[in-house]
Protein backbone atom coordinates (compact mmCIF):
# COMPACT_ATOMS: atom_id res chain seq x y z
CA UNK A 1 0.00 0.00 0.00
CA UNK A 2 3.08 2.57 0.48
CA UNK A 3 4.59 4.03 -2.60
CA UNK A 4 7.47 6.72 -2.04
CA UNK A 5 5.44 9.27 -3.81
CA UNK A 6 2.07 10.24 -3.15
CA UNK A 7 -0.27 11.26 -5.67
CA UNK A 8 -2.61 14.17 -5.00
CA UNK A 9 -5.30 11.93 -5.04
CA UNK A 10 -4.26 9.71 -2.38
CA UNK A 11 -3.72 12.68 -0.11
CA UNK A 12 -6.43 13.56 2.56
CA UNK A 13 -8.52 16.86 1.04
CA UNK A 14 -8.13 19.90 3.14
CA UNK A 15 -11.49 21.14 3.60
CA UNK A 16 -12.39 21.51 0.70
CA UNK A 17 -15.84 23.30 0.07
CA UNK A 18 -16.45 20.68 -2.47
CA UNK A 19 -15.87 17.43 -1.21
CA UNK A 20 -18.94 15.29 -1.75
CA UNK A 21 -19.86 12.57 0.84
CA UNK A 22 -18.20 9.11 0.44
CA UNK A 23 -20.08 7.41 -1.92
CA UNK A 24 -21.34 4.42 -0.70
CA UNK A 25 -19.71 0.93 -1.71
CA UNK A 26 -22.43 -0.97 -4.04
CA UNK A 27 -23.91 -3.83 -2.08
CA UNK A 28 -23.88 -6.99 -3.50
CA UNK A 29 -27.63 -8.30 -3.15
CA UNK A 30 -26.86 -12.09 -3.88
CA UNK A 31 -24.64 -12.53 -0.85
CA UNK A 32 -27.09 -11.07 1.95
CA UNK A 33 -29.54 -13.43 0.90
CA UNK A 34 -27.47 -16.03 -0.89
CA UNK A 35 -25.55 -16.66 2.20
CA UNK A 36 -28.22 -17.47 4.79
CA UNK A 37 -29.98 -19.54 2.34
CA UNK A 38 -27.04 -22.07 1.89
CA UNK A 39 -27.20 -22.57 5.38
CA UNK A 40 -30.40 -23.32 5.63
CA UNK A 41 -29.91 -25.75 2.78
CA UNK A 42 -26.70 -27.14 4.64
CA UNK A 43 -28.83 -27.73 7.98
CA UNK A 44 -31.39 -29.68 6.14
CA UNK A 45 -29.08 -31.96 4.77
CA UNK A 46 -27.91 -32.59 7.98
CA UNK A 47 -31.38 -32.94 9.20
CA UNK A 48 -32.27 -35.57 6.76
CA UNK A 49 -28.38 -37.52 6.58
CA UNK A 50 -29.59 -38.00 10.46
CA UNK A 51 -32.82 -39.60 9.63
CA UNK A 52 -31.03 -41.37 6.84
CA UNK A 53 -29.20 -43.53 9.43
CA UNK A 54 -31.86 -44.82 10.71
CA UNK A 55 -30.93 -43.83 14.30
CA UNK A 56 -34.49 -43.59 15.26
CA UNK A 57 -37.61 -44.89 13.78
CA UNK A 58 -38.92 -42.01 11.32
CA UNK A 59 -42.66 -41.87 13.38
CA UNK A 60 -39.97 -40.34 16.23
CA UNK A 61 -37.55 -38.36 14.18
CA UNK A 62 -38.58 -37.38 11.04
CA UNK A 63 -37.46 -35.95 7.88
CA UNK A 64 -37.63 -32.09 6.45
CA UNK A 65 -40.04 -33.03 4.06
CA UNK A 66 -42.21 -34.86 6.40
CA UNK A 67 -41.80 -31.97 8.62
CA UNK A 68 -42.30 -29.12 6.21
CA UNK A 69 -45.73 -31.46 4.59
CA UNK A 70 -47.06 -30.81 8.76
CA UNK A 71 -46.43 -27.23 8.58
CA UNK A 72 -48.27 -26.57 5.55
CA UNK A 73 -51.46 -28.69 6.86
CA UNK A 74 -51.33 -26.56 9.70
CA UNK A 75 -51.47 -23.65 8.60
CA UNK A 76 -54.39 -24.52 6.94
CA UNK A 77 -55.95 -25.04 10.48
CA UNK A 78 -57.52 -22.46 12.44
CA UNK A 79 -56.54 -23.70 15.96
CA UNK A 80 -53.05 -22.69 14.48
CA UNK A 81 -53.52 -19.13 14.13
CA UNK A 82 -55.71 -18.94 17.09
CA UNK A 83 -52.62 -20.39 18.70
CA UNK A 84 -49.95 -18.68 17.39
CA UNK A 85 -52.80 -15.17 17.97
CA UNK A 86 -52.77 -15.98 21.53
CA UNK A 87 -48.73 -15.93 21.83
CA UNK A 88 -47.83 -13.28 19.71
CA UNK A 89 -50.57 -11.41 21.99
CA UNK A 90 -48.98 -13.03 25.09
CA UNK A 91 -45.42 -11.93 23.85
CA UNK A 92 -46.16 -8.35 22.48
CA UNK A 93 -48.18 -7.54 25.55
CA UNK A 94 -45.24 -8.69 28.02
CA UNK A 95 -42.45 -7.18 25.52
CA UNK A 96 -44.54 -3.73 25.82
CA UNK A 97 -44.90 -3.93 29.93
CA UNK A 98 -40.98 -4.42 30.26
CA UNK A 99 -40.34 -1.41 27.76
CA UNK A 100 -42.31 0.63 29.50
CA UNK A 101 -41.38 -0.88 32.59
CA UNK A 102 -37.35 -1.61 32.06
CA UNK A 103 -37.36 1.63 30.50
CA UNK A 104 -38.54 3.95 33.67
CA UNK A 105 -36.16 2.18 36.06
CA UNK A 106 -33.16 2.40 33.44
CA UNK A 107 -33.63 6.32 32.85
CA UNK A 108 -34.55 6.60 36.73
CA UNK A 109 -31.25 4.90 37.82
CA UNK A 110 -29.03 6.66 34.93
CA UNK A 111 -30.45 9.80 36.65
CA UNK A 112 -29.94 9.31 40.44
CA UNK A 113 -26.46 8.29 41.67
CA UNK A 114 -28.13 7.05 44.80
CA UNK A 115 -30.65 4.86 42.51
CA UNK A 116 -27.75 3.73 40.69
CA UNK A 117 -25.56 2.61 43.69
CA UNK A 118 -28.91 0.82 45.06
CA UNK A 119 -29.76 -1.41 42.37
CA UNK A 120 -27.76 -0.54 39.31
CA UNK A 121 -26.01 -4.13 40.11
CA UNK A 122 -29.16 -5.89 40.78
CA UNK A 123 -30.20 -4.94 37.14
CA UNK A 124 -27.26 -6.77 36.12
CA UNK A 125 -27.68 -9.06 38.92
CA UNK A 126 -31.70 -10.32 37.53
CA UNK A 127 -30.34 -10.03 34.10
CA UNK A 128 -27.68 -13.48 34.80
CA UNK A 129 -31.08 -15.15 36.14
CA UNK A 130 -32.86 -17.53 34.31
CA UNK A 131 -36.23 -16.53 33.85
CA UNK A 132 -37.93 -20.03 34.22
CA UNK A 133 -36.46 -19.90 38.13
CA UNK A 134 -39.69 -17.05 38.32
CA UNK A 135 -42.52 -19.41 37.49
CA UNK A 136 -42.93 -21.33 40.56
CA UNK A 137 -43.16 -18.32 43.36
CA UNK A 138 -45.13 -16.92 40.04
CA UNK A 139 -47.88 -19.59 39.76
CA UNK A 140 -47.90 -19.62 43.50
CA UNK A 141 -48.32 -16.18 43.74
CA UNK A 142 -50.86 -15.49 40.92
CA UNK A 143 -52.04 -19.54 40.09
CA UNK A 144 -52.13 -20.88 36.79
CA UNK A 145 -53.06 -18.30 34.60
CA UNK A 146 -52.17 -15.26 32.31
CA UNK A 147 -50.67 -13.14 35.28
CA UNK A 148 -47.86 -15.53 35.95
CA UNK A 149 -46.99 -15.98 32.41
CA UNK A 150 -47.06 -11.81 32.47
CA UNK A 151 -45.14 -11.62 35.48
CA UNK A 152 -42.18 -13.70 34.41
CA UNK A 153 -42.08 -12.27 30.49
CA UNK A 154 -41.34 -9.42 32.48
CA UNK A 155 -39.58 -10.14 34.72
CA UNK A 156 -37.40 -11.59 31.81
CA UNK A 157 -37.05 -8.94 29.93
CA UNK A 158 -37.15 -5.66 31.81
CA UNK A 159 -33.95 -6.16 33.03
CA UNK A 160 -32.17 -6.06 29.80
CA UNK A 161 -33.81 -3.37 28.75
CA UNK A 162 -32.72 -1.04 31.93
CA UNK A 163 -29.25 -2.27 31.53
CA UNK A 164 -29.39 -1.41 28.04
CA UNK A 165 -30.39 2.41 28.90
CA UNK A 166 -27.64 2.30 31.49
CA UNK A 167 -25.27 1.41 29.23
CA UNK A 168 -26.45 3.84 26.75
CA UNK A 169 -26.16 7.26 29.38
CA UNK A 170 -22.74 5.40 30.67
CA UNK A 171 -21.29 5.26 27.40
CA UNK A 172 -22.45 9.29 26.24
CA UNK A 173 -19.75 11.06 25.75
CA UNK A 174 -19.18 13.73 28.47
CA UNK A 175 -18.72 16.37 25.70
CA UNK A 176 -22.71 15.61 25.47
CA UNK A 177 -23.63 17.13 28.45
CA UNK A 178 -21.08 20.05 28.03
CA UNK A 179 -22.80 20.90 25.17
CA UNK A 180 -26.04 20.80 26.72
CA UNK A 181 -25.47 23.09 29.84
CA UNK A 182 -24.08 25.29 26.76
CA UNK A 183 -27.13 24.91 24.78
CA UNK A 184 -29.48 25.40 28.02
CA UNK A 185 -30.65 22.21 28.72
CA UNK A 186 -31.56 20.69 31.95
CA UNK A 187 -33.62 18.02 33.46
CA UNK A 188 -35.95 16.70 30.94
CA UNK A 189 -35.19 18.95 28.13
CA UNK A 190 -31.18 17.25 28.45
CA UNK A 191 -32.94 14.20 27.99
CA UNK A 192 -35.32 14.42 25.46
CA UNK A 193 -32.93 16.37 22.96
CA UNK A 194 -29.18 14.41 23.73
CA UNK A 195 -29.62 11.66 26.72
CA UNK A 196 -32.20 9.79 24.97
CA UNK A 197 -31.22 9.86 21.11
CA UNK A 198 -27.69 9.57 22.26
CA UNK A 199 -28.44 6.40 24.03
CA UNK A 200 -30.60 5.06 21.47
CA UNK A 201 -28.24 2.34 19.62
CA UNK A 202 -27.76 0.45 23.02
CA UNK A 203 -31.48 0.85 24.03
CA UNK A 204 -31.87 -0.68 20.71
CA UNK A 205 -29.45 -3.92 21.58
CA UNK A 206 -30.95 -3.58 25.59
CA UNK A 207 -34.80 -4.45 23.71
CA UNK A 208 -33.22 -6.85 21.08
CA UNK A 209 -32.15 -8.89 24.28
CA UNK A 210 -35.40 -7.92 26.43
CA UNK A 211 -37.06 -9.11 23.24
CA UNK A 212 -34.95 -13.08 23.03
CA UNK A 213 -35.77 -13.13 26.94
CA UNK A 214 -39.59 -12.32 26.77
CA UNK A 215 -39.87 -15.06 23.88
CA UNK A 216 -37.93 -17.45 26.07
CA UNK A 217 -40.03 -17.19 28.90
CA UNK A 218 -42.80 -17.48 27.06
CA UNK A 219 -42.18 -20.56 26.04
CA UNK A 220 -41.17 -21.87 29.36
CA UNK A 221 -44.36 -20.34 30.70
CA UNK A 222 -47.04 -21.93 27.95
CA UNK A 223 -45.03 -25.20 28.33
CA UNK A 224 -45.72 -25.40 32.28
CA UNK A 225 -49.14 -23.25 31.79
CA UNK A 226 -52.05 -25.05 30.61
CA UNK A 227 -54.84 -22.54 30.80
CA UNK A 228 -57.96 -24.70 30.09
CA UNK A 229 -59.89 -24.17 26.86
CA UNK A 230 -56.89 -21.88 24.99
CA UNK A 231 -54.19 -22.87 23.10
CA UNK A 232 -50.93 -21.72 22.21
CA UNK A 233 -47.68 -22.31 20.72
CA UNK A 234 -45.86 -23.68 23.61
CA UNK A 235 -48.81 -25.60 24.92
CA UNK A 236 -49.17 -27.00 21.49
CA UNK A 237 -45.40 -28.24 21.83
CA UNK A 238 -46.39 -30.06 25.33
CA UNK A 239 -49.65 -31.57 23.31
CA UNK A 240 -47.62 -32.72 20.49
CA UNK A 241 -45.16 -34.57 22.87
CA UNK A 242 -47.73 -36.07 25.04
CA UNK A 243 -49.42 -37.74 21.52
CA UNK A 244 -45.58 -38.58 20.12
CA UNK A 245 -46.66 -36.12 17.45
CA UNK A 246 -43.01 -35.82 16.09
CA UNK A 247 -43.70 -34.33 12.68
CA UNK A 248 -46.19 -31.95 14.76
CA UNK A 249 -43.62 -30.79 17.10
CA UNK A 250 -41.29 -30.62 15.05
CA UNK A 251 -43.53 -27.87 12.98
CA UNK A 252 -44.47 -26.06 16.18
CA UNK A 253 -40.51 -25.69 16.45
CA UNK A 254 -39.41 -24.62 13.06
CA UNK A 255 -42.92 -21.73 13.55
CA UNK A 256 -41.06 -20.77 17.05
CA UNK A 257 -37.75 -20.39 15.22
CA UNK A 258 -39.24 -18.72 12.63
CA UNK A 259 -40.89 -15.69 14.56
CA UNK A 260 -37.86 -15.40 16.77
CA UNK A 261 -35.34 -15.00 13.71
CA UNK A 262 -38.32 -12.28 12.08
CA UNK A 263 -38.28 -10.54 15.34
CA UNK A 264 -34.27 -10.93 15.44
CA UNK A 265 -34.10 -8.94 11.73
CA UNK A 266 -36.42 -6.39 12.63
CA UNK A 267 -34.08 -5.12 15.71
CA UNK A 268 -30.99 -6.17 13.39
CA UNK A 269 -32.36 -3.59 10.70
CA UNK A 270 -33.10 -0.90 13.23
CA UNK A 271 -29.45 -1.00 14.75
CA UNK A 272 -27.85 -0.98 11.19
CA UNK A 273 -29.86 1.61 10.36
CA UNK A 274 -28.87 3.48 13.45
CA UNK A 275 -25.13 2.40 13.07
CA UNK A 276 -25.29 3.98 9.64
CA UNK A 277 -26.73 7.41 10.30
CA UNK A 278 -24.07 7.74 12.57
CA UNK A 279 -21.22 6.99 10.79
CA UNK A 280 -20.47 4.18 12.84
CA UNK A 281 -20.10 1.55 10.38
CA UNK A 282 -18.50 1.26 6.92
CA UNK A 283 -21.22 1.71 4.31
CA UNK B 1 -31.03 28.93 32.49
CA UNK B 2 -28.50 30.96 33.09
CA UNK B 3 -25.32 31.50 32.01
CA UNK B 4 -24.12 34.04 33.54
CA UNK B 5 -22.00 33.58 36.56
CA UNK B 6 -23.11 33.18 40.14
CA UNK B 7 -23.03 35.10 43.17
CA UNK B 8 -25.75 38.46 42.24
CA UNK B 9 -23.12 40.74 40.89
CA UNK B 10 -24.16 44.27 39.87
CA UNK B 11 -24.95 43.55 36.22
CA UNK B 12 -22.91 44.79 33.32
CA UNK B 13 -23.58 46.43 30.12
CA UNK B 14 -24.26 43.56 27.54
CA UNK B 15 -21.25 42.24 25.67
CA UNK B 16 -18.75 43.33 28.97
CA UNK B 17 -16.86 40.49 31.16
CA UNK B 18 -14.99 41.18 33.92
CA UNK B 19 -12.65 39.08 36.10
CA UNK B 20 -11.80 40.44 39.33
CA UNK B 21 -9.04 38.42 41.03
CA UNK B 22 -10.33 35.49 39.82
CA UNK B 23 -8.54 31.86 41.38
CA UNK B 24 -9.36 28.31 40.58
CA UNK B 25 -7.94 25.31 42.74
CA UNK B 26 -8.61 21.66 41.68
CA UNK B 27 -8.19 19.10 44.18
CA UNK B 28 -7.85 20.18 47.58
CA UNK B 29 -5.25 19.54 50.42
CA UNK B 30 -1.88 18.43 49.46
CA UNK B 31 -3.80 17.47 46.09
CA UNK B 32 -4.57 20.80 45.74
CA UNK B 33 -3.45 22.27 42.19
CA UNK B 34 -3.92 26.00 41.59
CA UNK B 35 -4.70 25.96 38.02
CA UNK B 36 -5.77 30.01 37.86
CA UNK B 37 -4.35 32.71 40.07
CA UNK B 38 -5.83 36.25 41.08
CA UNK B 39 -7.00 36.89 37.18
CA UNK B 40 -8.10 40.29 36.75
CA UNK B 41 -9.11 41.09 33.25
CA UNK B 42 -11.72 43.57 32.12
CA UNK B 43 -13.04 42.68 28.12
CA UNK B 44 -14.83 45.53 26.18
CA UNK B 45 -18.13 44.78 24.83
CA UNK B 46 -17.52 43.87 20.86
CA UNK B 47 -13.96 43.48 21.65
CA UNK B 48 -12.22 40.13 19.78
CA UNK B 49 -9.46 38.98 22.74
CA UNK B 50 -7.25 36.04 22.64
CA UNK B 51 -5.76 34.54 24.98
CA UNK B 52 -2.50 32.71 24.14
CA UNK B 53 -0.08 30.43 26.31
CA UNK B 54 1.21 26.81 26.50
CA UNK B 55 -0.59 23.60 28.20
CA UNK B 56 -1.34 23.61 31.42
CA UNK B 57 -1.16 27.81 31.64
CA UNK B 58 -5.14 27.67 32.78
CA UNK B 59 -6.59 29.17 29.62
CA UNK B 60 -9.40 26.81 28.99
CA UNK B 61 -10.24 27.07 32.66
CA UNK B 62 -10.48 30.58 32.37
CA UNK B 63 -12.85 30.24 29.26
CA UNK B 64 -14.44 27.85 30.67
CA UNK B 65 -15.73 29.30 33.82
CA UNK B 66 -16.20 32.66 32.14
CA UNK B 67 -19.11 30.08 30.11
CA UNK B 68 -20.34 29.33 33.61
CA UNK B 69 -19.18 25.49 33.65
CA UNK B 70 -17.19 25.88 35.94
CA UNK B 71 -17.43 28.36 39.11
CA UNK B 72 -13.90 30.10 40.90
CA UNK B 73 -12.44 28.88 43.33
CA UNK B 74 -11.99 32.64 44.15
CA UNK B 75 -13.11 36.18 43.06
CA UNK B 76 -15.93 37.04 40.49
CA UNK B 77 -16.81 36.48 37.13
CA UNK B 78 -19.59 39.09 35.82
CA UNK B 79 -20.81 38.87 32.10
CA UNK B 80 -23.05 41.04 30.55
CA UNK B 81 -25.64 38.77 28.40
CA UNK B 82 -25.59 35.14 27.55
CA UNK B 83 -22.20 33.21 27.07
CA UNK B 84 -21.87 30.80 24.16
CA UNK B 85 -18.83 27.94 23.95
CA UNK B 86 -17.56 26.82 21.08
CA UNK B 87 -15.40 22.83 21.77
CA UNK B 88 -12.14 22.61 19.95
CA UNK B 89 -14.14 19.69 18.61
CA UNK B 90 -17.44 20.39 16.65
CA UNK B 91 -19.30 18.11 19.33
CA UNK B 92 -22.18 17.87 17.11
CA UNK B 93 -24.93 15.20 17.48
CA UNK B 94 -24.17 12.24 15.10
CA UNK B 95 -28.27 11.78 14.80
CA UNK B 96 -29.02 15.20 13.89
CA UNK B 97 -28.23 16.48 10.38
CA UNK B 98 -26.31 20.13 10.32
CA UNK B 99 -29.36 21.70 10.16
CA UNK B 100 -30.74 19.81 12.81
CA UNK B 101 -27.78 20.38 14.82
CA UNK B 102 -28.00 23.83 14.49
CA UNK B 103 -31.82 23.76 14.73
CA UNK B 104 -31.73 22.35 18.45
CA UNK B 105 -29.85 25.47 19.80
CA UNK B 106 -32.58 27.62 18.33
CA UNK B 107 -35.28 25.26 19.52
CA UNK B 108 -34.16 24.86 23.07
CA UNK B 109 -34.05 28.99 22.91
CA UNK B 110 -37.95 28.33 22.49
CA UNK B 111 -38.09 29.59 18.73
CA UNK B 112 -41.26 28.60 17.25
CA UNK B 113 -40.58 25.35 14.69
CA UNK B 114 -41.88 27.36 11.47
CA UNK B 115 -39.29 29.91 12.29
CA UNK B 116 -35.95 27.45 13.25
CA UNK B 117 -35.43 25.54 10.10
CA UNK B 118 -35.62 28.99 7.85
CA UNK B 119 -32.88 30.72 10.42
CA UNK B 120 -31.30 27.26 10.90
CA UNK B 121 -30.63 27.25 7.03
CA UNK B 122 -29.69 31.33 6.87
CA UNK B 123 -27.20 30.41 9.14
CA UNK B 124 -25.31 27.93 7.35
CA UNK B 125 -25.03 29.56 4.50
CA UNK B 126 -23.61 32.26 6.39
CA UNK B 127 -20.59 30.03 6.84
CA UNK B 128 -20.95 28.42 3.73
CA UNK B 129 -22.27 25.57 4.20
CA UNK B 130 -25.73 25.91 1.97
CA UNK B 131 -25.06 23.06 0.25
CA UNK B 132 -24.40 20.48 3.04
CA UNK B 133 -27.36 21.51 5.09
CA UNK B 134 -29.13 17.82 5.30
CA UNK B 135 -25.91 16.11 5.68
CA UNK B 136 -24.61 14.07 8.91
CA UNK B 137 -21.90 15.04 10.92
CA UNK B 138 -19.84 12.07 9.60
CA UNK B 139 -20.33 13.14 6.40
CA UNK B 140 -18.56 16.53 6.69
CA UNK B 141 -14.83 17.00 6.67
CA UNK B 142 -13.40 18.38 9.73
CA UNK B 143 -13.14 22.14 8.70
CA UNK B 144 -16.84 21.78 7.71
CA UNK B 145 -17.83 20.12 11.42
CA UNK B 146 -16.52 23.41 12.66
CA UNK B 147 -18.83 25.19 10.84
CA UNK B 148 -21.36 24.03 11.19
CA UNK B 149 -20.46 24.49 15.63
CA UNK B 150 -19.97 27.95 14.46
CA UNK B 151 -23.33 28.26 13.15
CA UNK B 152 -25.06 26.73 16.14
CA UNK B 153 -23.02 29.01 18.21
CA UNK B 154 -24.38 32.15 16.03
CA UNK B 155 -27.99 30.59 16.58
CA UNK B 156 -27.37 31.30 19.93
CA UNK B 157 -27.36 34.80 19.35
CA UNK B 158 -24.93 35.19 22.15
CA UNK B 159 -23.67 38.50 23.70
CA UNK B 160 -20.03 37.00 24.26
CA UNK B 161 -18.72 33.93 22.12
CA UNK B 162 -15.88 31.88 23.95
CA UNK B 163 -14.02 29.49 21.48
CA UNK B 164 -11.72 27.19 23.32
CA UNK B 165 -8.72 26.05 20.64
CA UNK B 166 -11.48 25.53 18.03
CA UNK B 167 -9.30 24.85 14.95
CA UNK B 168 -6.53 23.45 16.96
CA UNK B 169 -7.69 20.57 14.68
CA UNK B 170 -7.80 21.93 11.53
CA UNK B 171 -5.16 21.78 9.03
CA UNK B 172 -3.48 25.12 7.67
CA UNK B 173 -5.29 26.05 4.59
CA UNK B 174 -8.43 25.50 6.74
CA UNK B 175 -7.78 27.09 9.52
CA UNK B 176 -7.16 30.12 7.31
CA UNK B 177 -10.44 29.80 6.09
CA UNK B 178 -11.59 29.57 9.02
CA UNK B 179 -9.92 32.59 10.40
CA UNK B 180 -11.77 34.77 7.50
CA UNK B 181 -14.75 33.15 8.55
CA UNK B 182 -14.75 33.95 11.96
CA UNK B 183 -13.30 37.33 11.66
CA UNK B 184 -16.47 37.96 9.18
CA UNK B 185 -19.17 36.80 11.36
CA UNK B 186 -17.74 38.79 14.33
CA UNK B 187 -17.31 42.12 12.55
CA UNK B 188 -21.21 41.09 11.65
CA UNK B 189 -22.87 39.95 14.71
CA UNK B 190 -20.16 42.19 16.80
CA UNK B 191 -20.19 39.36 19.89
CA UNK B 192 -17.51 39.82 22.23
CA UNK B 193 -14.84 37.14 21.34
CA UNK B 194 -12.92 35.25 23.76
CA UNK B 195 -10.62 33.05 21.79
CA UNK B 196 -7.88 30.36 23.19
CA UNK B 197 -5.43 29.03 20.81
CA UNK B 198 -1.83 28.06 22.06
CA UNK B 199 -1.43 29.52 18.52
CA UNK B 200 0.50 33.32 18.73
CA UNK B 201 0.24 34.11 14.95
CA UNK B 202 -3.56 33.04 15.24
CA UNK B 203 -3.71 35.71 17.64
CA UNK B 204 -2.43 38.31 16.17
CA UNK B 205 -4.12 37.47 12.73
CA UNK B 206 -8.09 37.55 15.09
CA UNK B 207 -7.41 39.76 18.05
CA UNK B 208 -7.79 43.38 19.31
CA UNK B 209 -6.37 41.92 22.13
CA UNK B 210 -3.61 39.03 22.86
CA UNK B 211 -3.52 38.27 26.54
CA UNK B 212 -0.60 35.80 27.39
CA UNK B 213 -0.81 33.59 30.03
CA UNK B 214 2.11 31.96 31.83
CA UNK B 215 1.63 28.50 33.95
CA UNK B 216 2.37 27.31 37.46
CA UNK B 217 0.19 28.61 38.14
CA UNK B 218 -1.83 30.08 35.72
CA UNK B 219 -1.62 33.72 35.78
CA UNK B 220 -2.14 36.17 32.90
CA UNK B 221 2.14 37.49 31.93
CA UNK B 222 1.44 40.68 29.29
CA UNK B 223 -1.46 41.97 27.43
CA UNK B 224 -1.21 43.52 24.48
CA UNK B 225 -3.47 45.48 21.76
CA UNK B 226 -3.48 44.95 18.09
CA UNK B 227 -4.39 48.26 15.97
CA UNK B 228 -3.32 46.60 12.58
CA UNK B 229 -5.82 47.03 9.86
CA UNK B 230 -8.51 44.15 9.34
CA UNK B 231 -8.49 41.76 7.62
CA UNK B 232 -4.54 40.75 8.53
CA UNK B 233 -3.13 38.33 6.47
CA UNK B 234 -1.39 35.25 8.27
CA UNK B 235 1.81 34.88 6.44
CA UNK B 236 2.69 38.62 5.81
CA UNK B 237 5.45 39.96 7.54
CA UNK B 238 3.58 42.73 10.30
CA UNK B 239 2.07 39.47 11.63
CA UNK B 240 4.85 37.61 11.30
CA UNK B 241 7.02 40.40 13.52
CA UNK B 242 4.16 41.02 15.91
CA UNK B 243 3.83 37.29 16.53
CA UNK B 244 7.49 36.89 16.89
CA UNK B 245 7.49 39.72 19.72
CA UNK B 246 4.74 37.81 21.58
CA UNK B 247 6.52 34.52 21.09
CA UNK B 248 9.87 36.09 22.68
CA UNK B 249 7.40 36.81 26.13
CA UNK B 250 6.20 33.89 26.35
CA UNK B 251 9.58 31.81 26.00
CA UNK B 252 11.33 34.54 28.37
CA UNK B 253 8.35 33.29 30.91
CA UNK B 254 9.03 29.55 30.30
CA UNK B 255 12.69 30.41 31.12
CA UNK B 256 12.45 31.79 34.37
CA UNK B 257 10.39 28.33 35.52
CA UNK B 258 12.56 25.67 36.35
CA UNK B 259 11.93 24.16 33.37
CA UNK B 260 11.87 20.35 34.33
CA UNK B 261 9.28 21.55 36.59
CA UNK B 262 7.11 23.61 33.74
CA UNK B 263 7.16 20.72 31.52
CA UNK B 264 6.41 17.97 33.58
CA UNK B 265 2.91 18.46 33.59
Amino acid sequence: MTSPTTSISERRPLDPIDVPARPRPTRRPGRKVLAPLLAVVVLLAVWQGVVATGWRPDYLLPGPVTVLAELGHLVTLPEFWAAMARTLSRALTGFALAIVIGTAIGLATAGSALLRASIGSLITGLQTMPSVVWFPLAILLLGLGEGAIMLVVVLGAAPSIANGVLLGVDQLPPSYFRLGRVLGAQGWTLYRHIVIPGALPAYVSGLNQGWAFAWRSLMAGELLVVIPGTAALGNRLAFAQEFADAPGLMAYMLVILIIGMIADQIFSAWSRYLRRTRGLTQA
Amino acid sequence: MTLTSSPPAPAVERGRVRLKGVGKVFGSGSQAVTVLQDTDLDVRPGEFVAIVGGSGCGKSTLLTMVAGLEKPTSGTIETGGKVALMFQEATLLPWLTATQNVELALRLQGVDKAERRDRARHLLQRVRLGRYVDLRPHELSGGMRQRVALARVLAQDAAVVCMDEPLGALDALTRDQMHDLIEDVWLEARFTALFVTHNVREAVRLADRAILMGGRPGRIIHAEENTMARPRVMDSAPVAAAAAGLTQRLKDEVASHDESDYFDI
